[in-house]
This record gives C-alpha cells, structure tokens and sequence, in this order.
C-alpha cells in the first residue's frame, strides 16, 4: 500500500467520521439530552439570582 | 448545605486581573509601533525601541498575556461552574499564574534586547520555549484533572473547545518550537528551508486558529447565554461548530505561503481548506448571536451584553474576509500589503479582545462579590473601542489594497510603474488615521480598567459554594 492510498482511504474515513457526527447530533434521540446540556451553565445560580454572585 | 467545599477563584482572580494589566501594556506598545510607522523619529534612534524589536514585543504581549492571560481566567471559572467541581490540583494551577508571568516577563525583557527566533509568533528562544511547555503540561494537568473530577456527567461545549485549545497549542509548540541551542540566547530551528516555513505557518495560523478562535469560542459559549441569561440558540449546532472547527483549521496554513517554494498543491489545499472553514466559522457565529433570539431588547439596555454581540458580529465579518484572502488570486494583491494587517486586527480587536473584555465586565465584579461600578463608562468603552476598531481596519484595507496595486502596476513597456518607496509615502495618512484608531480602542481599555477598578478597589475577594447535587436542579 503506497502513501497516497493511505492518505485517500483516511481522508474518506474522516469524512463519515464527520457525517456521522453530523446524524448523531441531529438525531431526535439526542434533543432532551441537548436541551438539558444547553442549560448546563444556569444550573450553579442556586438561589435563582441570575445576575448577583452568591457571595458569602 | 452540606458541601462546603468553594471553587477555586483564587488563580482566577489573578489570571483576571493580569489580563487587563497586559491588555494596556500590550495595547500600548501597539500604538507606539503605530505611531512609529507614521512618524518613524519616534524610534528616538534607541535599538531597543525599533519597530523591529518593538513589534514582536506587541504581538506577544497582546496575544499571550492579554489573550492568555483572558483563556487561563476564563477556562479556570467555566470548567469548575459547568463541572461543579473545584479545580484539581492547587499547586499546579498557582504554578502556571506565576509560570507564566515568568514567561511574559522573560519576553518583555528579551525581545526589546533583540533575542529572538525571527519565527512569527514563537520568537521566543529556547529556554522560555521549555518554561512554556512545562506552564502548559500543568494547565493541561489542572484543565483535564477537573474535567474527571466533574459532578456532572455531560462535559459543556465551552469545555471541548477549551480543551482542543489546550492539547492543539501544546502540539503546535512543541513541534514548531523543536530547535537546536547554539547558545544560552541563541538555537536555529530543527527544520530547514520550505520545511522549515510549512511547520512555521502549519503553527502560525493554528495559533490563530486554536488558540485565539477555538478558545474564544470557548468563552463565547459560556459568558454569552450568562449574560443574556438564556441557553445557546442550538447546542446540536455547537456541536457540529466544535468538530467542523478542528477537522479544518489544522489544514489552512499554507495560505500563507501562496507564491513561494512551497509545492502548488499544499498551495491549493490550503486554500480550499481556508474556504470550507467558512462553514463552521459562520456556524458558530450564527450560534452566538442566534442565543439572543427573542430577547433582541437586551441589548439595548445592557452595554457588556452589546460588547459580546458586537464581538461575534466581528468574527463572521473577519472570518468571511480570511476565506476571501486565502483565494490565490485575491491573495496575489493582498499578500505583504497593510490589507493583512487590518484582517488580523478587525480579528484581534474586534474578536478575540471584545469578546474578552465582555467576559472581563462579566467576571472580575463576580469575583469580588461587586456590581460593575458604571454601566454608561461600559457604553463609552463600547463606542470608543468600536469607532477605534472601525478607523482601524478601514485605513488598512485602503492602504492595503492601495499598495497591492501600487505594487503590480506596469507601464507599456513592462517596467514597473512606482518604485517602492512611493508606495510607503502614499501610506503616511492612511498610517496616521490607523495609529488614531488604536489609540482609541487603547483609551477604551482605559475606560474599561478604571470602570473595574472602581467596582473592585474596597471589594474583598469571595469564596462562592460549589452547589451540591440536590441543589443542582
């Protein structure tokens, strides 16, 4: 197997690695996960004051 | 409750503050250099004070005191508020604060003595280039041990993109900064000719890449839904911008070497490469700015929010003008001209330092358990930074593209039309109107250091609970 083959063959397998990543992040199964990761950086305000730091 | 454990914002605290340290002396020098090119007595005929010397001492400071001092801050608070965990091991991260003010240090004393690589960006010899890499293993050490330490089990977007900063510079430094030491100040690099100058723009433009877009972006996706207080427009969409990001970048340096020894086709994949990245760029920007969708009105009344929207808007409008400059053709007029320089600043002003000011007004009050102190001073170092950005890059496209076609004009019988230094008197007002624009993007930094100033100076520093599990919904 010369060099160039190895190139075009790993190129081909990023691309579906790619597409697959594409599918797998579109795919309905993954929306409740998402919506709740999207919401990820709110879950720290404890006392439900967005804009105040809890400070001591 | 229960937990009493406290995030770390100890180190936070100090990569924060020293962000905005090195911000104005970054910012600074970059207009003395400026004002240099438009009055070049200004050099006081001083070797240490020569544009040459004074140049990579700007770039430096702006990008990796300012910018790094920006990511240390802010991948050190988003990693343990998104992974509820305090930072993992202490010392190391104390080591990389005062790690790399060491380095910075080093660079400002270094540079201005005329030691340098003469490589773009990593003009810094060898000895700092270990500092640098011993700093860097530690961050990564701190970055990812937190990331296992985690308390939740997804790992926020903010983070992949953090930690694909983090392990891309690592590589990038390490490969390009590979040298042989002739002296303690003096090494040559391991590569040589055409090799020498594809590992040199394969690192150059991944600094640009990495380490001042995939970190950013980092910072976008965390402190824009904070302040605009709602989730990113579509975390599936984020996710698709984080990968799309790093299949493509690593490719698109030889957009540097358009028309030199570099074999025509690593030319022309970097070129094409450079083009697809549009996709995932504007992606992302489209991610940042749709996170305000339906709460448009926010930004009319709060000025930091502004700041971080404005800073997007600069990303998409620079990352569609790289893509343009990569095309062969375009980059035949382009190339060498001041049309580069007011790219990489509609980048570096626009993006990379509004975004980190945004950040900046968001963080360091919070951190000091304070309100900001003014929010009119925030739309005064909003308009200043915006008028000073927008001085900038319009003189520096005229200019620019002015010189390009200066450069390639012939007359009838194939001589060249203008010498060389005709096209340098033609750029005088051009330079001029360009050392005004940074000097008003460096007096809304000003503006920005008094404004946190006045929030922090009787504030003390706060210790903030990491919420425990029950408390996490």
């Amino acid at each position: 197997m010369d060099f160039t083959l190895i190139q075009s063959i790993w190129s081909i397998v990023i691309l579906v690695v790619f597409l697959g990543i594409v599918v797998w992040a579109y795919s309905s199964k993954r929306k409740a996960d998402f919506d709740e990761a999207a919401n990820l950086p709110f879950t720290d305000e404890v006392d439900g004051n967005k804009n105040k730091p809890s400070s001591e | 409750m229960n937990n009493s454990e406290t995030y770390n914002y100890k180190v936070v605290r100090q990569f924060a503050i020293m962000t905005i340290v090195w911000g104005l002396v970054g910012m600074l020098v970059g207009v003395v250099i400026a004002a240099q090119l438009a009055w070049p007595a200004l050099n006081f005929d001083l070797p240490w004070l020569t544009f040459s010397r004074l140049r990579p001492l700007h770039t430096n400071a702006v990008i990796f005191a300012f910018g790094g001092c920006a990511l240390f801050a802010c991948s050190y608070y988003v990693v343990q508020h998104t992974c509820h965990a305090k930072l993992a091991f202490p010392a190391l991260a104390a080591f990389t604060f005062w790690g790399w003010q060491l380095v910075i240090l080093a660079a400002a004393i270094t540079l201005p003595l005329g030691i340098t690589t003469s490589k773009e960006y990593a003009e810094l010899e060898w000895p700092i280039d270990i500092l640098i890499t011993l700093v860097w293993v530690a961050y990564a050490l701190v970055f990812f041990g937190t990331i296992l330490k985690r308390k939740i089990p997804h790992i926020y977007v903010a983070n992949w993109f953090f930690g694909a900063f983090i392990i891309t510079v690592a590589v990038l430094h390490i490969f390009n900064s590979m040298a042989l030491p002739v002296s303690f100040w003096k090494s040559y690099s391991a590569y040589a000719g055409v090799q020498d100058a594809m590992v040199q723009w394969w690192y150059g433009h991944n600094a640009v890449g990495f380490f001042l877009t995939a970190g950013f972006l980092g910072i976008m996706y965390y402190f824009v839904p904070k302040q605009a207080g709602r989730p990113v427009y579509s975390y599936r969409l984020s996710v698709v911008h984080f990968w799309a990001l790093v299949f493509t970048y690593i490719w698109a340096g030889p957009h540097h070497l358009h028309y030199t020894a570099l074999p025509d086709w690593a030319q022309s994949l970097g070129m094409i490469m450079s083009l697809i990245l549009l996709a995932p760029s504007w992606g992302g920007m489209i991610n940042g700015i749709m996170t305000l969708s339906g709460a448009w009105h926010k930004l009319r009344t709060d000025p930091v929010l502004r700041l971080l929207i404005v800073s997007i808007s600069f990303y998409g409008m620079s990352t569609f003008e790289g893509p343009m400059m990569s095309i062969k053709t375009v980059n035949a007029l382009s190339h060498y001209t001041d049309w580069t320089i007011g790219h990489v600043h509609s980048g570096a002003l626009g993006w990379v330092a509004l975004v980190s000011m945004g950040a900046m007004y968001y963080l360091i009050p919070r951190l000091f358990g304070r309100e900001l102190y003014s929010l009119r001073l925030v739309e005064v170092h909003f308009w200043t930074s915006t008028i000073g950005i927008v001085l900038y890059i319009s003189s520096m496209w005229v200019a620019g593209i002015m010189q390009g076609l200066m450069w390639r004009a012939v007359n009838t019988d194939g001589t060249l039309t203008y010498s060389f230094v005709e096209s340098v008197q033609a750029l005088h007002p051009y330079y001029i109107v360009r050392t005004l624009g940074g000097a008003f993007f460096l007096l809304g930094a000003v503006v920005m250091a008094y404004n946190l100033w006045r929030s922090i100076a009787d504030a003390k520093p706060v210790e903030v609970e990491i919420p425990t599990p029950a408390s996490a919904h």
